[in-house]
Order: C-alpha cells, then sequence, then structure tokens
C-alpha cells in the first residue's frame, strides 16, 4: 500500500489508520500469523495501532498483548498468567529515558554512580534472563534516548554525573548483552529520537498528558522502524537492489554524453552525492544485499559508465547485469528468475517515476521506494530498512559471491550436452550432518526465510532448533554444499521425529514407529543439483541406525511451495492421503536393499554422522 | 474561519478518526456520543484536529476542554 512506503505521511496514516487496517485486512489472507507481547515502560496504545499497520503490510498479521500501563518488569518477573497462556512468538519491551528510577546527582561519588549503573542494569538484565528460561523467544529491547535537556550542558556527556553520561554507559551495557545473546535485539530509539528531532521527539505535553515516551507524530516513525526488525526476526527481508544507471547512480545519461562526461567523482556537487550513493550502495553488498543493473541502454556503455575512474561500483560488484531495450519490467521478472528469487524480495531503485510506475503496476510484490532526488536517494533507502540487519553472519558476507558462482555454474552447463556429466563437473562436497551449534543461527535463519522449496513452511526460532538438536526423539539434518566455483554454505535442513505411525496403530492393534518429517527445506540457489537425494540418503542412514523401515512425509501448500507438491513422489514415497486444501500424506517404506540416490555428490557424514 | 467551517472540517477529522461517515457533531458533543471515543482515541483525534487547523492545544486546554463546541471556541481563537 503506497500509504505505508517510505517515506510516508504520518499524521495521515495516525489519522486514517482504522481505514487502512480495514483495507489491508481485505487486501490478502496469506498472512504470517505472530503473537507479540508489547511490554510497556509507557503508553503503548498507538503504538501497536501503527505497528499493526506495518506488519499487516509486510504480510505478518499480529496478535498483541498489551501489558498494562508500565508493567513491564512485573510482567515477566511474577509470571503473569495471561502472558504465560499468550505464549508469545516475540516479546517488545518499549522502555525509554522515563523509565530510569536513579540518576546520578552531581554531588555523587564515582563509586556512588558505578553502583548506581550496576542497579539500573540489573533491573533489566534479570528481566531479560528470566524471559530467556521462560518464553525461549526472541526480544526486542529499546535502547534509551538522550533527555530534553541538559543539566551540565554541553560536558552533559563528559563527566559520569551527567544523564547523557549515563544513559551512554546504560546503552553500552545493553549493546554487549545483545552481542552475547542471539535472539535479543536492540530496538535503536535513540537514532530515532535524533532522526527525528529530540525536541520534538520527546515533547513533554506526551509524557505529562498521556505518560507517552514520545510525541504522537513521532510514532509513525518509530513504528516502522521497529517493525522493520520485526519483519526481519520472522524472514520477511528483501535479499536485493535492482538498479538503473543512468542519473541514478550517476549523474547524466551515458549513451547521450559519453562516459567522460558522466558526474561521478569529486569534480563537482553533483558528482560527489553520486559517489556517496555509489559507495552506499557497495557497503550493501557487505551485509549480503545482491546487486543487480537493470538499466536501459547498450550493454557496452553501461559497462564502460561503470568503469568510469571516480565510479565506486565496477561490473564485478553486480550479479546479473540487464542493460538493453525491453521493458524493464520484463528485465526485472527475469533477474528475479535467474538468481531463483522471488520478485517480491527485489527493491527497484530508478529515479524515472514512469520507469518505477511500470514495474509497480507490471511485476507484484517489487518494493518499488519513491527515492526523491539524488541528494535524498541514501536516506530514503537507508530508513526503508529493507535489509534491516538482525545478525551479521558469515553466509551473509559471502552471499554475493555465492550468486556469481552460480551464474557461472549455469553458463558451465550450456557447455555440456549431458546433465549429470555438467553435475560431476561440478566437483560437489556435501557435508550433511545433525545439528551442530555452529550452525544454528544459519538454521534458524533457513526455516524462516525459504519459501518455495518447503514441504510444511513450519517456523522455527534458534531456541526451538538447539531444542531438537537435544531432543533424541528427533533426527535432525543440516546440508552444506561446497563445489568447485565456490562454498554455498548451510543449504538444507531436514528435521523428523520419531513417532508411533497411527494409521497403521488402527490397522494392526499397535502403531509401528516411523520417521516423521517434521520440516524439509533447501535453499533455491542449490536447486537441480542432487542435494535433496543427497539429504534422503543420509536421513535413510539414519532411520536404519535406529531401526526405523517407514518415514512420513507431509506437503502444506502454500502461495510459494507449489513447486515441491510432488517432491515425496520424485524420491520414491506413496502419496497415502490428501484432503481438499491439498494438503497431503507420503508413505516411504525403506526396502532391504536402498540404493543410494545420489551419485554425484562426494558426502562425508563425520565420524559420529 | 466562520464557527460553520470549523464545524464543518472537525466532522471530517471525526469520521477519518472513527472511520465512521455517520458522525456529525455538534457544540454539545462529547466522548459519551461517540462509541469509540475514549481516553486513548482522544490523543489520537486531538492530534488529528491540530493537524487540519495548523494549531496546538497546550495542556491546560485538554485538560478543560468539555466538549465540541469548547473544542471550537479554543481553535477559532488559535488561529483567529
Amino acid at each position: 500500500m503506497k500509504e505505508l512506503a517510505y517515506p510516508f505521511d504520518s499524521e495521515y496514516i495516525l489519522k486514517k489508520s482504522r481505514k487502512i487496517r480495514r483495507q489491508l485486512l481485505e487486501g490478502r489472507t496469506d498472512f504470517l500469523l505472530k503473537r507479540i507481547a508489547v511490554l510497556g515502560g509507557s503508553t503503548t496504545h498507538d503504538i501497536i495501532r501503527v505497528l499493526e499497520l506495518f506488519l499487516l503490510e509486510q504480510g505478518i498479521q499480529p496478535q498483541f498483548y498489551e501489558s498494562e500501563y508500565a508493567q513491564y518488569w512485573q510482567d515477566v518477573m511474577f509470571d503473569n498468567p495471561e502472558l504465560v497462556e499468550f505464549a508469545p512468538d516475540l516479546i517488545y519491551i518499549h522502555t525509554s529515558n522515563r523509565n530510569i528510577t536513579s540518576y546520578p546527582a552531581v554531588s555523587d561519588s564515582a563509586e556512588h554512580i558505578e553502583e548506581m549503573l550496576e542497579e539500573q542494569y540489573e533491573h533489566f538484565r534479570v528481566m531479560w534472563e528470566k524471559i530467556e528460561d521462560k518464553y525461549h523467544c526472541p526480544v526486542i529491547q529499546n535502547n534509551f534516548e538522550y533527555p530534553f535537556y541538559r543539566i551540565l550542558g554541553n560536558q552533559e556527556a563528559v563527566y559520569r554525573q551527567g544523564r547523557i553520561s549515563f544513559l551512554n554507559r546504560m546503552n553500552e551495557k545493553f549493546y554487549q548483552y545483545a552481542l552475547d545473546h542471539t535472539g535479543f535485539y536492540i530496538n535503536d530509539i535513540n537514532y530515532m529520537a535524533a532522526s527525528y528531532g529530540l525536541d520534538r521527539f520527546a515533547d513533554p505535553f506526551y509524557w505529562h498528558m498521556y505518560k507517552y515516551a514520545m510525541c504522537m507524530q513521532a510514532i509513525p516513525e518509530f513504528a516502522y522502524n521497529l517493525a522493520n526488525i520485526i519483519k526481519a526476526v520472522f524472514g520477511r527481508n528483501k535479499k536485493a537492489l535492482v538498479l538503473d544507471l543512468d542519473n541514478t547512480l550517476w549523474g547524466g545519461i551515458v549513451g547521450d554524453d559519453g562516459v567522460e562526461n558522466l558526474e561521478i567523482g569529486p569534480e563537482t556537487s553533483m558528482g560527489q552525492v553520486y559517489a556517496e550513493f555509489q559507495s552506499y550502495v557497495k557497503a550493501q553488498k557487505e551485509i549480503g544485499v545482491m546487486l543487480n543493473i537493470n538499466s536501459k541502454n547498450e550493454y557496452d556503455n553501461a559497462i564502460a559508465g561503470l568503469g568510469h575512474p571516480d565510479g565506486i561500483l565496477r561490473p564485478e560488484d553486480f550479479i546479473v547485469i540487464k542493460a538493453n531495450w525491453e521493458p524493464k519490467s520484463r528485465n526485472i521478472a527475469s533477474i528475479a528468475d535467474e538468481m531463483n528469487i522471488l520478485p517480491e524480495s527485489l527493491v527497484f531503485v530508478d529515479d524515472n517515476p514512469a520507469e518505477r510506475e511500470i514495474v509497480e503496476a507490471q511485476v507484484k510484490g517489487v518494493a518499488v521506494p519513491v527515492i526523491g532526488t539524488p541528494e535524498q536517494y541514501i536516506r530514503v533507502l537507508d530508513h526503508a530498512g529493507f535489509f534491516e540487519v538482525t545478525q551479521l553472519s558469515d553466509d551473509d558476507w559471502k552471499r554475493n559471491e555465492m550468486y556469481k558462482a552460480n551464474l557461472a555454474r549455469k553458463q558451465q552447463q550450456q557447455s555440456f550436452g549431458d546433465y549429470r556429466e555438467y553435475l560431476l563437473s561440478l566437483e560437489m562436497k556435501g557435508t550433511i550432518r545433525p545439528f551442530e551449534p555452529m550452525y544454528m543461527a544459519r538454521i534458524a535463519q533457513l526455516t524462516n526465510k525459504s519459501n518455495q522449496f518447503n514441504l510444511t513452511t513450519r517456523r522455527y526460532t534458534q531456541k526451538d532448533i538447539e531444542g531438537f538438536a537435544a531432543d533424541d526423539t528427533y533426527v535432525t539434518r543440516y546440508g552444506k554444499l561446497e563445489d568447485r566455483f565456490g562454498d554455498n554454505g548451510v543449504v538444507s535442513v531436514v528435521i523428523g521425529k520419531k513417532e508411533r505411525w497411527e494409521q497403521t496403530a488402527a490397522d494392526t492393534g499397535e502403531g509401528e514407529q516411523a520417521l516423521q518429517i517434521r520440516l524439509w527445506l533447501m535453499s533455491c540457489r542449490v536447486l537441480k543439483r542432487d542435494m535433496e537425494y543427497a539429504m534422503m540418503d543420509s536421513i535413510v542412514e539414519a532411520c536404519r541406525d535406529c531401526g526405523i523401515d517407514t518415514i512420513i512425509g507431509c506437503y502444506y501448500p502454500t502461495a510459494k511451495n507449489g513447486m515441491v507438491k510432488e517432491f515425496y513422489g520424485t524420491m520414491g514415497f506413496t502419496k497415502i492421503e490428501e484432503d481438499e486444501e491439498g494438503n497431503s500424506v507420503w508413505r516411504f517404506d525403506i526396502p532391504q536393499s536402498y540404493e543410494k540416490k545420489n551419485t554425484v555428490i562426494d558426502v562425508w557424514e563425520g565420524n559420529d554422522g | 474561519m466562520s464557527r460553520e467551517e470549523v464545524f464543518e472540517r472537525l466532522n471530517e477529522v471525526f469520521r477519518d478518526v472513527f472511520d465512521d461517515e455517520e458522525i456529525t457533531v455538534t457544540d454539545a458533543t462529547t466522548a459519551d456520543d461517540i462509541e469509540d471515543w475514549d481516553s486513548l482515541e482522544h490523543i489520537n483525534l486531538l492530534a488529528a484536529v491540530e493537524q487540519e487547523f495548523g494549531m496546538k492545544f497546550n495542556m491546560g486546554q485538554v485538560v478543560s476542554m468539555k466538549n465540541v463546541g469548547e473544542m471550537a471556541d479554543i481553535i477559532i481563537s488559535q488561529i483567529g
């Protein structure tokens, strides 16, 4: 919905929220349902009201638990039964500098201030630990924003007695806790207040009248930023940028003006603006955003423009470069296709409103921000939060390389007549093992991100994943795949539970032990590499080790996982049930002489695997 | 701005905020007359009114305001 895309009209959203909500709920049905507990240190009514809109816009339908006014700590520490019963998928703690119960006085000694800092921090720490023990769900915690007045003036941040100094040190402790605990995320209210304007943000009218930690008008931006963290935690981040060239990455038109006359680099003000934007885009690569070009240009001109000596981006920074005279909507669809990702994972950046419109109209789901004038590009893209970082993982840094390697593989494929011959030429090496501590974060991330090759689309937190790994009634396997073009990292996850299979119980009076596959997913970047066969072999092996002869798998259809509808059939399973919605149950009886299905990947399962 | 114009625009704001095209406010309208108008929605309503007329209520006014008529009086006194 245009009204909710950054940059938005906050006043409009506040005023029309009921109507917007109604339209969002009418607009689609395939929402991801999530239970979100909002534990406030101030009034949270309107934050929830607006947060709901932004989450619905992301395809997440929240059900909220809202603590009574300022009961955030009590709710957790004394196990409020309502909260316990609510069983949140995520807890958000909305506290602010108004919740600091004692600040240093100018006359306080250094030791006393240290004690005070420790005491204030402990108040929060014990609550977080309690949440971790009791709820095992992701936590989002505000840091502290600066107060709107300064007793010590410009030295407020210098002297330990100053409130800014005190809050900065509290914040540092919060950040350290976040670094030490996965699934614990900071919502940077301090940045939001600064970005909005502290004097307006902290308008005391709203605190004293209504106990709001911020002014009403700041709530949409605040809630938007918070929604970005939540959607990222639940795997709804965008994955790739698709960029125009002329007047987007440089000033001027390379085909008309020639490379030497483009505005990029230190010579002119506009050139500097474009150079800064190119640096910003290049930095996105580091957090795992994949870069692509979609430009109306001769290909050679596009490459020449990207070779400008004062430019920052180079042709090799991009995965797919579409520089041609096709409609941009067609190019963007084929970019999604070549990368094996959905159009809704793309962000299209173009200075030309007409091009934006055609892409928005023709390719459903692509984000098409209104990026404004060149000096606004960075702010708009940055604050829009398409690629909100929750966790820095090695995989993110490597992602661009992996996708480029994929394209190299595709080119290689074209030179082989026989597909198996091609697969062998990749010299693939797989690692398939039970879940291990090193990969828990990545495994949880995959369960939340994978939509297409995903039989049941069950979403799990890292805590859940660790739980399965520790429970011997579960069989867990992750699969890594490497080849001569690069390492794809962890790309497949299977979770099975050893259970009595009840349908047989009805037939024979007693259930036989079977492995029920709760989750089977694979990243689309390794489609058609036979990795699924290697996973199957490993699961069969695991079943044999514990004397299980039957594997049961389910397929639950979603809007996106049509590609695996018949997956179990191709693995040799027999369909034994199917209901009207298309949910199906499949059975595989392991034959005495099971032949390994994978013959192209050299698999290492480890000594104890 | 005439009192009639103020009421006309207030009506629009009320309809937007409560997403109800049936609402017509008068001098005597209070929170008791509109189902969704509770103390929390009141905050949002005042913010929307402030935006509509490009003015701000101060704390004293918010605390003492008793009905839509008084709200209109404050608006007229501030925007002239």
